[in-house]
């Protein structure tokens, strides 16, 4: 077994160049990625090995960028679009949600459009405005579009290649925080068996209350699991991975357990994942639960000044003070 | 260089002021075919290429007969909407020529990428004509394969196809189709108004850069709903393209000989890699925007009737008859052959049937997802808990 530790960003490379050596009809496209490797460096290396016709370095146009990766798909192509920050997706907007999410539907199931949409997302590394956002509840919204978000290295590097063999149109969700957080990638793990692309996982067990988080918060919810279990409460965190869809059944099974769930984000509260996971699980657990679901989110504002994003993005402390209110019932 | 206009000169306008109508509607266009019926043998474009077509008398006529029956179908598809039958139709009224002639110059291993206009090249694609009237009654969304008929779905959404179809003319490189007799190229078609949006801007510059076998077929019908060109743009479109670093030529999109030629040189530069160029088919729109528009509302009686002496069926059958290539037998077979296909149409178009309300869960995603199961069941089973109810 080829076990090796990589960062997450490496770990997402390696999985990048093993689809291109896989698939002879995958092509990466952005800004940037090609000489330079992109701004993180993502697809260091592949424009040299690959070639220019399959790590091609696009105009600064990111409607551009996917409205021709929608004719390349067409075309047979499986297009892997990097967006160069969550900020920068907007302008793209148009065009994922009315034709990237819609082809297939339209066309009766004529057309597919196997892309991947790259989006390095969130906080939490001091940059400037615009750089730091987290858009996932527009595209899970969307009818069409899947949405999926790793939050380790070893699922970075089998996600993605998960994601660019799916026929479905993803947005894939990288937690520009963690980038350069380590972890053990199994270089030989399968990419259909142990665990499907939109799975759910526990990530830590636990009996007294679910913690549902997914990328970027997946190690703040463990890191608040490991100092609440000095406490002697045992939570049990939830790595969603798939935000569309979501995996229901791994959350019911673990809140039908727990009693008590919390859901943790680092986007604005306000009709974002967790008011749809907090409706489902009251929905689907209502005589299981021992108080409501709560919510641990960004503020619904835009994303704020790098001098104040420790106290906007939930941590390890307002994580624990929810924990506590779910006992308060 | 043939001009459109009655005594037009080499005279370039390019440098007067600017006035209310902007230098947008001046009509240098090519021309090979008068309103008049008169023919010209060639014409010459901007850049210096030379256009011609020769045709066989049974083309002529069979071009003839396209424009016919591609009125006549739209025609039947307004009324049908008059009628309640469509809930929306986009009539092609006086663009027949530009779509004909594009779409003949098409072959078959090209891709066009339409808007939600090109009834005309859709039936140059052979694609059945009750394709398009499913989508406007509501009851399928354009049910004609996009591969196999290499025509894609139409686009309502303003230049979207642009881009589409400047990502497929990367592929058509991609894949080697490029450089040769049976190389292939895609046709992407917008109007006017597309032409302010950022999509076709950046597919523009997309296809210059990577030199996309890529032709932008811009119909020019002067309006986009109520909005005139001179809101649009200050310069004629065509020469735009020069700014994109390709060539631009406007052609008079009333004139079907005109539109061929240009369209088919465009295409066949493209597909020997000599990379994309834009169309402006100079042309107007008869009708309404579409069957919800009242046009009366922001143009004059008297501007319709300037282009109706330009209506592209009257001058190729003047010429016909001039030339003798067909004679009055064969119009009224014409006409009778485009009556009998819209009372088919008609006829069909009745009795399409609605689909069932739980197809509307289909294709959604090529690999399913557990939510929509869960929705359809749900569905499924409020459905049938009216069953055997009482009406
Ligand atoms: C992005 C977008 N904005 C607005 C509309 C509404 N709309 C439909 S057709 C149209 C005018 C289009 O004009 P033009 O591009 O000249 O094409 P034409 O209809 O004249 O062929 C508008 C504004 C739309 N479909 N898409």
């Amino acid at each position: 077994m080829a076990t090796e530790t990589l960062t997450l960003g490496k770990a997402l490379n390696t999985g990048l160049r093993r689809a291109l050596e896989t698939d002879p009809k995958v092509i990466i496209m952005g800004e940037d990625v090609g000489k330079l490797g992109g701004v993180f460096r993502i697809t260091d290396g592949l424009q040299k090995d690959f070639g220019d016709q399959r790590v091609i370095d696009t105009p600064l146009a990111e409607s551009g960028i996917i409205g021709t990766a929608v004719g390349l798909a067409i075309r047979g192509y499986r297009p892997v679009c990097e967006i160069q920050f969550d900020g920068f997706v907007y302008p793209a907007y148009d065009q994922i949600v009315s034709q990237v999410a819609k082809m297939h539907y339209r066309s009766g199931g004529r057309l597919s459009i196997p892309m991947v949409i790259r989006i390095p997302f969130g906080g939490g590394i001091g940059a400037v405005e615009h750089h730091s956002e987290s858009p996932e509840a527009y595209f899970a919204h969307t009818a069409g579009l899947k949405v999926v978000t790793c939050s380790n290295p070893q699922d970075a590097y089998v996600m993605i290649q998960q994601a660019i063999a799916s026929d479905d149109p993803i947005v894939f969700l990288e937690p520009k925080r963690r980038y350069w957080e380590k972890g053990q990638v199994d270089l030989d793990a399968p990419l259909s068996d142990a665990y499907p692309l939109h799975s759910a996982r526990v990530v830590r067990p636990g009996t007294d209350v679910t913690l549902l988080a997914y990328g970027p918060m997946v190690r703040t919810c463990l890191e608040a699991a490991t100092a609440a279990a000095e406490d002697g409460r045992e939570l049990e965190v939830i790595d969603l991975r798939s935000l569309s869809p979501l995996d229901l059944a791994a959350a019911y099974e673990s809140v039908k357990r727990t009693g008590r769930a919390v859901v943790v984000h680092e986007a604005p509260s306000n009709i974002g994942l967790g008011a749809e996971l907090a409706a489902r699980i009251t929905e689907e657990c209502f005589y299981s639960l021992e108080s409501p679901v709560l919510r641990v989110t960004g503020f619904d504002t835009p994303y704020p000044a790098a001098r104040v994003e420790e106290e906007y993005l939930p941590d390890l402390d307002r994580v624990l003070d929810a924990v506590d209110r779910t006992f308060g019932w | 260089m043939a001009k459109g206009d009655p005594g037009g000169t080499t005279r370039s306008r390019r440098a007067a002021p600017r006035s209310k109508k902007g230098a947008a509607g001046d009509p240098e266009l090519v021309q090979l075919l008068t309103p008049e019926g008169e023919r010209i043998d060639s014409a010459t474009g901007p850049d210096g290429t030379e256009y011609r077509v020769d045709f066989t008398d049974e083309e002529y006529r069979g071009l003839y007969r396209d424009l016919v029956l591609v009125r006549k179908l739209d025609a039947e598809a307004t009324a049908l909407q008059r009628q309640g039958e469509l809930g929306l139709w986009a009539s092609l009224l006086g663009q027949e020529a530009a779509q004909v002639g594009s779409g003949r110059a098409l072959r078959a291993q090209d891709m066009a990428f339409p808007t939600y206009r090109e009834h005309g090249v859709l039936y140059c694609r052979g694609i059945d004509p009750i394709m398009p009237l499913g989508l406007f009654r509501g009851v399928d969304q354009g049910g004609w394969d996009p591969n196999e008929f290499k025509f894609n779905m139409y686009t309502i959404v303003i230049g979207a196809q642009t881009l589409h179809a400047t990502g497929y003319a990367m592929g058509i490189t991609m894949d080697g189709k490029v450089g040769t007799d049976d190389g292939e190229a895609a046709i992407a078609y917008f109007g006017d108004g597309a032409t302010s949006q950022g999509d076709v801007n950046e597919a523009f510059v997309w296809a210059s850069v990577f030199n996309a076998p890529l032709v932008f077929f811009c119909q020019n019908n002067q309006y986009a709903i109520s909005e005139p060109l001179e809101r649009q743009t200050r310069v004629p479109l065509y020469q735009r393209a020069a700014g994109f670093g390709f060539p631009g030529v406007r052609v008079d999109g009333n004139d079907v000989l005109a539109s061929y030629a240009v369209t088919r040189t465009a295409l066949d530069n493209a597909r020997h890699g000599q990379g994309p160029s834009l169309i402006e088919a100079y042309t107007y729109r008869m009708g309404a925007h579409t069957t919800s528009d009242d046009p009366t509302r922001y143009r004059i009686a008297s501007e319709v009737e300037s282009w109706q002496a330009k209506d592209p069926i009257i001058r190729v059958r003047a010429f016909l008859e001039k030339q003798q290539i067909a004679d009055a037998t064969f119009f009224a077979e014409v006409d009778e052959q485009a009556r009998r296909e819209s009372v088919h149409l008609r006829e069909r178009v009745l009795s399409m049937p609605d689909p069932e309300p739980v197809t509307m869960f289909d294709n959604v995603y090529p690999n399913g997802s557990p939510l929509l199961d869960e929705q359809r069941a749900q569905f499924n089973s409020y459905m049938e808990s009216f069953e055997g109810s009482a009406h």
